[in-house]
């Protein structure tokens, strides 16, 4: 056997290793190049009927901000939604929210109906906001440290298992350093 | 792309509409606009990933878009607007990313295998011309003559 | 109850491919002519029992069954019967039945029509077949039963998804994995080859319309999907060098060079182990498209929906026959014996350039495709590859090979004087000549690599229209001219013709993007077009607006367009049905969109020459027709050459 009849195997187990390895990898979710840095400048207006909008001032102050972005549209926020209602009982943890290009009736239905777990909400009606943030589909959500930076992105829904492995444990970091 | 919407909509939402992505205000000025739609087509459609925004009916394609033009009213070079929406999306908005070493290997590979194709099929044939130009056995002279004299006898059927 | 009978005989498939991928393989080590004779009942069972199945999936779409998961996540009572009978294979599950239905098709066929094969290879070719058979049926067993039950039954359909509910789309499918499915007889042959350890003229001829039947069908299947992302997505693209194209287009490359290269196995009795090696690759790129297409391992625009667990067991698969084959052929390629001699100046030597060019432009198509996925895994950066690439690649390597598709019918076999080919080729030069000078003229500050695609695109057809004066000069008339001469022509001329097409639709593209209020004009190229009237239009299960637009040209009304902007109800959802027209120049394109500032948003483009990317396809597909009409290479009568025979 001469490597020459050889090489088209050797060539062929390489790229199976590569699609095998691809397999666990995901290959849509657009990477971001926010983490570790300051929060965008925006100021968010209210919902109409509330009072309280959200501004990237509020993000700065010590403690750990958790920014979910949603929609009442999106289906998947529906899904997420007894997650962060846990989120928001965690001690030491301000959950914020940025209505996504929403229509403000239905937005305000989608709180009424399934609750607000939200400290503030800011309501970015062109989506221009969440463009500054990387926002490339909803919901995402972002933590933000103490300092007011950036230091984790989660995208697509937050299952109970993410909320668990992932939010837990690194909110309890941040904590324990700050 | 939007079976794709359909699909991810379960697990994710994208910021996609059913737009046609042309009813935007286009610039008044044919020559800033030509500068936008040239730079849309290098900008990658993040929902869809291998499309430019140029070319995607996305909802996110549409604002960024809106945003193109935005900073070119605004005076912005070609370079500061990619730099714009590199700060948000990093380098994967481009849809051409800058030659890079990791790139370096996509763009040599075609030639690296023209290249070894070539020489092996030179090595190869070379190697049987000279097998060939070994002069012949004896055994195999008299096959050769055998071959031949049955050729002859053939060619003679009517 | 049809669904449960559909399920067991997927069931009883299951059953007798295995027995049909080991019984023959047993009696042909063991010369047992009752086990090697049990390879045709067992073909042809597998078949009966598939399509029992297939037809048991398709009575559940006609008469809208809910209870079953796949009908009711993907039809929906209005629709119409075509879309009913297309929603079949119009998901994941009913598609990989229909790819199991053709793999068993093709393999009941060489049962039938393969009388004149020896026994015992052919035993074995159909025990390859059936082992690739085994594969899918566990697949669809496992992972992707298209007969599961929802419980309850659904009361209604989610419908299928708009965009695919379109005749171009309906019978896109079908057709490639005719194609696809068809490098399996090709492969099953390859293997038995290895296994008996001989390749001859025979086997090229066996080999070579399977390969031709292949070829055809993925060539229409190719062009159907191209046709229909062209006038389906609204944005006047045929070609996006996504994923799943290149899935569909890296067989295609290897099957060419394999047509080619089985042409000098059988005149010339050399490039054996070569052609032997494309066999299986081809086939290997079908499963390798298979599993690029819905393991989700890259992103594409339009992908099934993906499940890791399936990706798994393809990959396995896909690692058990690709790697399988490989392993024989590095144990056996040896024993193959290199044939007749040639210098590179030669008909073989144009034959080897060919599948240099193609084996590169495949491995750099394939290379491309996964080049994501390779940042991801060795340097977990992201990176896309995209159209500016492939192109940056493609035109100076296809070239040459254009160039050479051009001489090669000029080239005698095994030593050819390449001035005395180039002096009868005066007519075709001087025509690209001609054919340039008045493009340029023509489209005089354009793109300049345009003129190098007329130029080898005239230059192609000119050679091939020369070599096809020539021979009927000598043969006297042109009924006895070889049909597989005609087949070569054809299909040489259509790739001259498709060259020139996306040339034209690229380089000279006009577009316009206007919102239009009813009464106003706009122009594209040397048209004028005028909005006449937009109104609403309901369709079976949808409904439109349709918008009436006069074109002129120099004042005189020329046609009338009537694109649609479409919304459906189930899936929700709008598609633009574009309202395209051929003229002289080429393609008149025209989107109307959603209603905006009064009036509507409007798309018109001119796509010079684009047609003739259809026709150059229809040409390289007739081409393959004619080919297989001819005597010599007729499926059901390959008569082994006299000497040939040996014992089996």
């Amino acid at each position: 056997m001469r490597l020459k009849s050889l090489l088209p195997l050797l060539i062929f187990l390489g790229l199976a290793a590569v699609l095998w390895v691809g397999l666990g990898l995901k290959p849509r979710e657009v990477p971001t190049v926010m983490i570790g840095r300051a929060v965008p400048e925006f100021d968010l207006p209210p919902l109409d009927g509330r009072t309280q909008g959200l501004a990237s001032a509020a993000l700065r102050v010590p403690g750990v901000k958790i920014v979910n972005v949603f929609a009442s549209w999106c289906v998947p926020c529906r899904v997420e939604h007894p997650q962060l209602s846990a989120l928001k009982n965690l001690p030491g943890i301000a959950l914020y929210g940025i209505n996504y290009k929403d229509n403000v009736a239905d937005a305000r239905a989608f709180l009424d109906g399934l609750g607000d777990p939200f400290a503030a909400i800011g309501y970015d009606r062109s989506g221009r906001v969440s463009i500054d943030w990387g926002v490339y589909g909803v919901p995402e959500t972002y933590v933000v440290d103490g300092d007011g930076k950036i230091v984790y992105r989660h995208v697509g829904p937050i299952s109970d298992d993410d909320l668990k492995t992932k939010f837990t444990p690194l909110i309890e970091r941040l904590r324990e350093g700050a | 792309m939007r079976r794709l919407a359909l699909i991810l909509a379960v697990i994710f939402y994208p910021l996609m509409a059913l737009a046609v992505g042309v009813d935007e205000a286009r610039l008044s000025d044919p020559a800033l606009e030509a500068r936008a739609r040239e730079l849309m087509k290098e900008l990658r459609c993040l929902v869809c990933q291998n499309q430019s925004i140029d070319e995607s009916d996305a909802d996110l394609a549409k604002d960024l878009r809106h945003i193109v033009r935005e900073r070119i009213v605004a005076g912005d070079s070609d370079a500061a607007v990619r730099r714009f929406l590199v700060d948000r999306y990093g380098d994967w908005v481009l849809l051409d990313p800058p030659m890079n070493a990791r790139m370096m290997v996509l763009w040599l590979a075609p030639l690296g295998l023209v290249v070894v194709a070539a020489t092996t099929l030179i090595v190869v044939l070379r190697r049987r011309r000279r097998e060939a130009a070994a002069p012949l056995t004896a055994e195999e002279e008299k096959r050769l003559q055998a071959i031949l004299n049955a050729t002859d006898e053939e060619a003679k059927r009517p | 109850m049809t669904a449960e009978i559909g399920h067991l005989a997927l069931a009883l498939a299951l059953a007798l491919a295995i027995l049909g991928a080991l019984l023959p393989q047993l009696g042909a080590a063991r010369r047992d002519p009752a086990l090697i004779a049990a390879a045709v009942p067992l073909t042809i069972g597998q078949f009966v029992l598939v399509l029992i199945a297939f037809l048991a999936l398709t009575w559940a779409y006609v008469v809208s069954d809910f209870s079953l998961a796949v009908v009711a996540s993907n039809s929906h009572t209005e629709k119409p019967m075509l879309y009913k009978l297309s929603g079949v294979w119009g998901n994941h599950e009913g598609s990989l039945l229909l790819w199991a239905l053709i793999l068993t098709f093709f393999a009941a066929l060489v049962a039938l029509l393969g009388r004149n094969l020896p026994a015992r290879f052919r035993a074995r070719v159909l025990a390859v077949e059936s082992m690739i058979a085994v594969g899918f049926l566990l697949f669809l067993l496992l992972t992707s039963n298209p007969f599961e039950r929802l419980s309850p039954p659904a009361v209604e359909g989610m419908g299928l998804n708009p965009l695919l509910q379109d005749p171009g789309l309906a019978f896109h499918p079908p057709f490639l994995y005719l194609g696809y499915v068809g490098f399996s007889v090709a492969f099953a042959f390859a293997i038995a080859a290895l296994q008996e350890g001989r390749v001859d003229a025979a086997w090229a001829r066996w080999v070579r319309p399977w390969t031709l039947v292949a070829w055809v069908f993925l060539t229409i299947g190719i062009a159907l999907g191209s046709w229909w992302a062209y006038y389906e997505l609204g944005w006047g693209g045929f070609w996006f060098w996504d994923p799943v194209e290149n899935a569909s287009f890296m067989p295609w490359l290897v099957g060419t060079a394999l047509l080619h290269s089985a042409i000098v196995v059988e005149k010339r009795d050399s490039l054996k182990s070569w052609t032997v090696l494309l066999a299986i690759i081809a086939f290997s790129f079908s499963l390798l498209g298979t599993f690029l297409v819905r393991s989700g391992v890259l992103t594409s625009v339009h992908a099934f929906a993906t499940d890791p667990a399936r990706g798994v067991f393809i990959l396995g698969f896909l690692a058990l026959v690709v790697g399988g084959s490989l392993t024989l052929y590095a144990m056996r390629a040896e024993t193959l014996t290199a044939g007749g001699l040639f210098e590179p100046i030669s008909r073989e030597g144009a034959l080897v350039l060919n599948n240099v060019v193609l084996a590169t432009a495949a491995a750099t198509v394939l290379l491309g495709t996964l080049y994501p996925l390779l940042l991801d895994v060795f340097t977990g950066a992201k990176g896309t590859v995209g159209p500016p690439y492939f192109h940056a690649v493609f035109i100076p390597l296809m070239t040459p090979l254009f160039v050479a598709l051009g001489l090669a019918p000029f080239l005698n076999w095994k030593r050819a004087d390449l001035k005395t080919a180039l002096s009868r080729l005066w007519i075709a030069a001087v025509t690209a000549l001609i054919a340039v000078t008045v493009v340029a003229y023509l489209t005089w500050g354009g793109p300049v690599l345009a003129l190098l695609g007329v130029a080898v695109g005239a230059w192609m057809i000119g050679a091939a229209l020369t070599d096809l004066a020539s021979r009927l000069r000598q043969g006297g008339r042109w009924m006895r001219l070889p049909r597989a001469q005609w087949g070569m022509s054809a299909a040489h001329i259509g790739v001259g013709v498709l060259v020139l097409g996306i040339t034209g639709a690229t380089a000279w593209n006009r577009e316009s993007l206007e919102v239009m209020r009813v009464g106003d004009s706009l122009s594209v190229g040397p048209y004028t077009v005028r909005l006449e009237n937009v109104a609403p239009v309901a369709g079976p299960n949808y409904t439109a607006v349709r918008g009436v637009m006069v074109v002129s040209e120099k004042g005189r009304a020329v046609m009338t367009l009537y694109p649609e902007s479409r919304t459906y109800a189930t899936p929700p959802m709008t598609t633009t049905e574009a309202a395209i027209r051929p003229t002289a120049v080429g393609d008149i394109y025209a989107v109307i969109g959603e209603e905006t500032k009064g009036g509507w948003a409007v798309r018109l483009y001119l796509k010079p020459l684009q047609y003739w990317i259809w026709i150059g396809a229809g040409l390289m597909a007739l081409g393959g027709v004619l080919s297989l009409s001819d005597r010599r290479y007729r499926i059901g009568a390959p008569a082994r050459r006299k000497g040939a025979a040996h014992a089996a």
